[in-house]
């Protein structure tokens, strides 16, 4: 499903966040990327979901060579990922539905379809009914389960998401994780970047820590 | 067929939702539409000023003629003849012949000199003979030609065009249409430029909105939508407005120009924009309109999408 090979990133102010990575994620996985601040983590995340490409070295998403994907297709090989991000990204001045529908929309999905899937998504997140609702009447951890929605709606294969509990207590922070387990169960491949440690442990998944751009360990 | 309904629905919803956009920043697009509307109306009434006198003078087309005068000592009998043999020239609708004596009975009744002209022995006045030429060969060209066949007849002494007036005031119209063209251009390109602007401060207003569409798998092609939309529809209100500006002018003027045709023994209307200068007006708002929002969304668009890196 996602394979790095030999992969280095370095922006354009010279700080090189990856060298030399080598991962592999299979299909139906469910990884945990973690380490320090500035470890590397996001980039990872920014190239399995194209936000930016490889400097040197070779990304595999879904059998895709990013690093060869003409900026035109990124668009189509972007609808196949579901993107949760800390910032949950949310358009304030439009209603959730709006917000959720958003992945549908871009895709020219018709609106009879939009209305079903939106509130199927709504219903995993456990935010059904709240449709109509501003996202800035809702409380930190709701606007972050409408985020998942959103990610979730066109039913993608593979779903990341960076720091998806870096704003929310305990509580809501197992809530949101409960989510991600259950996309997980029905096939998703779900990769999270986290610096909870708490809750990958409990997890009992696999974690791919990073330290310094390179691999420490992917212990189990 | 879905996905052409599906096509038509999302380009119906970005039109719609553009239109919402405009209406709730309704101080700033009636300030950008204002500005746009001036632009237009300056070149539509020019436009609508040339077709007016163009009117005009359409009227005195059948004005088109020439004035022989012949010699002094050509006798009234010999200026009938030499009207006759001008009837069957090539070329000649009308021949009238406006004899010394006539012309002098006119001149009597009308310029109020009765008394001084009792005092010439003589009649002053020539034998006139006014050609009328037939609508096929009223161009300048062909005038000119007869007016030099007819001047060579010994008994002429002068031929006078009578549309000589109407030539240079046609070159005076095709001077006032280049300036108009010339108009058009600079504030076509004014317009797109005040479009252009406009858009790019709105994506950069919206660039978050932007940002995460891009992220769900917005094409650029989805992004931009919106924004040309938008251009497109500034450039129809602008239209609108630029009609307005016209019409409300003519009306203003309305009464003016009735006082001034009344002046000359004229009834004269002052036309407002034609129902095919309106098409020209919206179809140049819509063309001027996408061009400023095309030029600017290139640009804007192209560098905040992610995935350039």
């Amino acid at each position: 499903m996602i394979r790095f090979e030999r992969v280095s990133k370095r922006y354009p102010n010279g700080r090189e966040a990856l060298s030399e990575l080598n991962l592999e994620i299979a299909d139906g996985e469910m990884v945990f990327l973690t380490g320090r601040s500035g470890a590397g983590k996001s980039s990872v995340l920014k190239l399995i979901a194209l936000l930016e490409r490889p400097t040197r070295g070779l990304v595999v998403v879904n059998g895709q060579n990013t690093g060869k994907l003409p900026l035109r297709r990124v668009p189509l090989f972007r609808r196949q990922i579901g993107i949760v991000l800390q910032d949950h990204r949310l358009l304030m001045d439009r209603p959730v539905f709006d917000n959720v529908a958003l992945p549908l929309i871009v895709a020219d999905t018709s609106f009879k379809e939009i209305d079903r899937r939106v509130r199927a998504a709504l219903d995993q997140v456990g935010l059904l009914g709240k449709e109509r609702v501003a996202p800035l009447e809702l409380s930190v951890g709701e606007q972050q389960r409408v985020g998942i929605a959103r990610a979730i709606v066109s039913k993608p294969t593979l779903l990341v998401a960076d720091e998806p509990t870096g704003n929310l207590d305990a509580a809501l922070a197992g809530e949101v994780m409960g989510l991600f387990r259950r996309f997980n169960d029905v096939g998703v491949t779900v990769v999270v970047a986290t610096h909870d440690q708490h809750l990958v442990d409990t997890s009992g998944r696999r974690q791919i820590v990073l330290e310094d751009g390179r691999l420490l360990a992917a212990a189990h | 067929m879905a996905s052409i309904s599906n096509w038509a629905a999302r380009h119906g919803h970005a039109l719609i939702s553009s239109g919402g956009h405009l209406a709730r920043h309704g101080f700033a697009t009636t300030l950008t539409v204002i500005v746009m509307g001036l632009a237009l109306a300056l070149p539509l009434s020019l436009d609508v000023l040339v077709r007016n006198v163009r009117g005009v003078t359409g009227d005195f087309s059948d004005a088109v003629g020439m004035s022989v005068y012949l010699k002094a000592q050509v006798s009234e009998q010999s200026a009938r003849q030499l009207a006759q043999n001008l009837k069957g020239h090539a070329g000649v609708a009308n021949v009238t012949l406006i004899t010394a004596a006539q012309a002098l009975e006119e001149f009597r009744a009308q310029s109020g000199f009765g008394a001084a002209l009792d005092a010439l022995t003589d009649n002053p006045l020539p034998n006139v003979i006014a050609i009328r030429p037939t609508a096929d060969a009223s161009s300048p060209g062909q005038l000119e030609t007869l007016r030099r066949a007819v001047a060579a007849w010994p008994e002429v002494d002068s031929v006078q065009l009578d549309s000589d007036w109407l030539l240079r005031f046609d070159a005076m119209l095709e001077l006032l249409l280049r300036t108009l063209w010339i108009t058009a251009a600079l504030l076509g390109a004014g317009v797109i430029a005040v479009v252009g602007n406009t858009i790019r401060l709105e994506i950069r207003s919206r660039s978050a909105e932007i940002d995460v569409t891009q992220l769900v798998g917005g094409s650029r092609a989805f992004v931009r939508r919106p924004f040309l939309y938008t251009g497109v529809l500034y450039g129809l209100l602008a239209g609108a407005i630029a009609w307005g500006i016209v019409a409300a002018a003519r009306l203003s003027l309305a009464p003016s120009v009735a006082r001034l045709a009344a002046a000359y023994g004229q009834h004269f209307e002052l036309e407002g924009p034609s129902t095919r200068e309106l098409g020209y007006l919206a179809l140049a708002g819509l063309v001027l309109g996408w061009i400023g929002a095309a030029l600017a969304s290139a640009r804007e668009i192209a560098r905040s999408g992610p995935g350039n890196g």
